[in-house]
């Protein structure tokens, strides 16, 4: 799985003893730290030293100033549902829901006698099977890992651990062996497409950028992941800092960039503290700054941290961002390719297209076009969530089927208790708010750029929401235009005062206030909005809608014509009655309500007079005895 | 009075000097002002603005643009409520209501008058596969429901109501 150690490859200081033994690698993911791993860690640590096991640790984790502690911090190990998540190498053993207490046991059984921890292994809901560890598991075995190869396995961390495992050979390719030209030619024979979501050919853009003359460009690497439902780059910068900022030198080298940025989301504290680290180890090794790789070639590079502001992913507003402005995008051309950063040509790349790159300098264009499509080679990240089995973070060729994604890796679609429910899938969201929705009859779809534009969705960033029978997907499109709207830079009318109409003619629908003119105008106004707005944002802003009036219409008019929601989550739609077996005529309700609807005798059953009712809720909320029924 | 003012803008000059005074590096001066004050003071912003050479109005505009800006002060418990898809689809919503009735704040009042807890909705946290979350601090709490959350907030005013607490930041 790993790349075997090669002789030429760069050995910043030589100081990495032999390895030997078992390691202890705990997920250090987002999920799994909010799920506790750092006390797990902690407890592997204090158990390991205690019991003075032989089981020798190699690598400098920061608290490990005598190097005897086994146990390292990982990148996201990708099945989050299951956090905290603990590998055993090299026996390839995955423990999950590992909790503080169950450490001396795992020491002492696994580590100690090479005994399995049966509990906390994970166990097939479907077959009831256990499984030792990740190639047992469908979640990880139906998966194809090129950019997730070391995220979990490497500790992110430690740059002698990523130069161990074959990292920075592909940085010093580029800049000692190939030309500016080659690189380009490489990157456009190898197929790769932006994985930041427009899909827009990475080779050409480089080949752009490097016709530019002049001695000043730049390189910004995209990891403003603003998407709500989606954690590909976090997890990515989580877990392999340096293969993003190797393939940022690469693409510097390409256009001959001599100053990189790195753009941020602030709201990634994890993924920030181990950028900033990988920087400061790669500036420390002399990967960065002057005189790359004893070549004639400078390469600074900065980390800019987002403000909060949705916009920024789009590649003019980050530019103005970076400058210290407003960041509101402008109208392209010129590209930036050929006019961004202070007026320079830069190339700005997502943090996943940057760490394919790494992969196609070091294995070559053929290798890399071996998975995936024609059209679309390779992999690519998605962030998995919603109402299926297993949440967390997946790896897959293109031109993989939904039906693969949901059911074979996924493990099904889940009920609102989280049980598996055989007949419960509604609808995919992918693509976040400027995605669209896949049903039931896109099941066998292949996932590609192509083939999802087709049917009024797009690849996006790569979130992929799985929603269940329960879902309203009125409410689900209100909620990106409610997020939209919000995140609107205010530039151009259509997208400022389009998108916040647009909200509130959904409000409307939801709220029981529409007539028949409301949805045709709906669809018009979302064809003016994608038609009338400068960028990304306001262009893709109505597709959620869109996409749901085309494949739930049915849904919608309901909502309009019978003032009901089919799936009984409107709060102004739902009519509220109480269940004459369950009311025991306490009176609870009849106090509680605030516009006087209930009445009833004492221990009698109550009646709500639907008139006045304004379905607040407020006794379904009061009632002890569940008697207060949605209907 | 006066000598703490001169304190205040002391620091405001080594953020501004850290960046040499670059109008370039407005953001990531606010940025840091913000970390200082926990939010902007208008007279810092014009203080800020001044000493770049900036028109004031480019200053409020910036800081205006961007959410993580605070023009107010926040609460000293941050409470960050992820409402992203995957939290929203599992029930994101019937928790903010809680929290709201809990602390009483609304989405316009968004800090206790005690200025001790402010009540946030965030796009997404990047911790989808354990929606819902809720971020106090720095501290991600996954798979919340209503009372879960309720809960949070319960230790921690027991935690400020006990005499022993005297510790300033938490977790």
């Amino acid at each position: 799985m790993m790349r075997s150690q090669d002789a030429s490859l760069p050995n910043a200081a030589g100081r990495l003893p032999h390895v030997d033994g078992r390691r202890v690698i705990v997920c250090s993911g987002t999920g799994c730290r909010a799920n506790g791993s750092e006390a797990v860690y902690e407890a592997f640590c204090r158990e390991v030293e205690a019991t003075g096991l032989p089981v020798v640790m190699e690598f400098s984790a920061e608290k490990t100033h005598d190097g005897s502690v086994p146990v390292t911090r990982s990148g996201c190990q990708g099945i989050c549902s299951q956090a905290p998540l603990v590998t055993i190498l090299p026996d390839n053993i995955l423990y999950m829901r590992v909790k503080p207490e169950d450490v001396a046991e795992i020491v002492g059984a696994t580590l100690g006698e090479g005994k399995l921890v049966e509990r906390l292994l994970y166990r097939r809901p479907d077959t009831d099977e256990l499984c030792r560890g990740a190639k047992d598991i469908p979640f990880l075995n139906r998966q194809t890992h090129v950019v997730l190869r070391e995220v979990g396995t490497l500790n992110p961390e430690s740059l002698d651990e990523y130069i161990r495992h074959g990292g920075y050979a592909a940085a010093r390719k580029a800049y000692t062996q190939m030309s500016p030209e080659e690189i380009c030619a490489e990157i456009s024979r190898s197929g790769l497409r932006g994985r930041g979501g427009g899909g827009f050919p990475t080779g050409r853009k480089w080949e752009a950028a490097r016709q530019q003359p002049g001695p000043k460009k730049y390189v910004i690497c995209n990891a403003d992941e603003g998407d709500p439902g989606a954690f590909m780059n976090c997890s990515v910068m989580e877990g392999n800092p340096h293969s993003v900022i190797e393939g940022l030198m690469i693409a510097a080298r390409a256009i001959g960039a001599d100053e990189a940025y790195v753009y941020i989301r602030a709201e990634y504290p994890l993924a920030v503290r181990r950028m900033k680290r990988a920087v400061a180890e790669a500036r420390e090794a002399g990967f960065l700054g002057n005189k790359v790789f004893d070549t004639e070639f400078n390469l600074h590079c900065e980390l800019k941290e987002g403000a909060g502001a949705f916009v920024c992913g789009e590649e003019t507003a980050m530019i103005a961002s970076i400058e210290g402005e407003r960041g509101m995008p402008r109208p392209k051309p010129p590209f930036p390719a050929q006019s961004g950063l202070w007026g320079k040509p830069t190339i700005i790349n997502n943090v996943e297209t940057l760490a394919q790159v790494v992969r196609i300098i070091n294995d070559g264009a053929d290798v890399f076009r071996k998975v995936g499509t024609q059209a679309a080679p390779g992999t690519k990240t998605f962030a998995l969530t919603g109402h299926v089995a297993n949440t967390g973070l997946i790896e897959v060729p293109f031109g993989t089927t939904l039906r693969e994604v949901v059911f074979g890796i996924g493990g099904g679609v889940t009920d609102d208790a989280g049980n598996i429910d055989p007949d419960g899938f509604k609808a995919v969201q992918i693509g976040g708010p400027s995605g669209g929705c896949l049903t039931r009859e896109h099941l066998d779809l292949p996932l590609d750029y192509d083939a999802l534009r087709s049917v009024g969705a797009m690849v996006g960033s790569g979130g992929l929401v799985v929603m269940n029978r329960h879902t309203c997907m009125v409410s689900v499109a209100r909620f990106f235009m409610d997020f939209t709207q919000r995140e609107s830079c205010g530039k151009c009318v259509l997208c400022r005062e389009g998108t916040k109409q647009m909200l509130s003619l959904l409000d409307d629908i939801l709220e029981g206030r529409a007539d028949e003119t409301t949805l045709p105008l709906l669809q018009k106004l979302g064809a003016a909005v994608a038609k009338g707005s400068l960028c990304g944002l306001g262009k893709t802003a109505p597709n959620p809608v869109l996409s749901t009036l085309r494949y739930f219409r049915d849904e919608y008019e309901a909502h309009v014509f019978d003032k009901t929601c089919p799936a009984g989550r409107c709060p102004k739609l739902r009519k509220l009655r109480i269940s004459a077996e369950k009311c025991k005529g306490c009176g609870a309700c009849i106090r509680v309500c605030s516009v006087h609807a209930i009445r009833g005798e004492k221990k009698k059953p109550h009646q709500i007079d639907e008139t006045l009712c304004i379905k607040c809720g407020a006794c379904q909320a009061a009632c002890k005895f569940d008697a207060v029924e949605v209907y | 009075m006066h000598t703490r003012m001169v304190r205040k803008f002391e620091k405001v000059c080594e953020i501004l000097d850290r960046h040499h005074r670059n109008p370039s590096k407005l953001i990531p001066i606010l940025q840091e002002v913000q970390e200082e004050y926990r939010y902007l003071p208008e007279e810092v912003m014009t203080f800020v603005a001044t000493s770049l050479n900036l028109p004031p109005a480019r200053v409020f505009g910036v800081a205006t643009f961007y959410a993580h800006f605070a023009l107010a002060p926040k609460g000293k418990y941050v409470v960050r409520l992820c409402d992203g898809t995957a939290c929203h689809v599992k029930g994101s919503i019937p928790i903010l209501e809680a929290l709201r009735a809990k602390l009483n704040v609304t989405e316009e009042d968004k800090t206790t008058p005690d200025m001790l807890f402010t009540l946030e909705t965030v796009a997404c946290l990047g911790a989808c596969g354990l929606a819902p979350v809720v971020m106090i601090n720095d501290q991600v709490h996954s798979r919340m429901t209503p009372e879960t959350a309720v809960r949070l907030i319960d230790d921690i005013l027991e935690r400020e109501q006990s005499p022993a607490s005297t510790k300033e930041s938490v977790q």
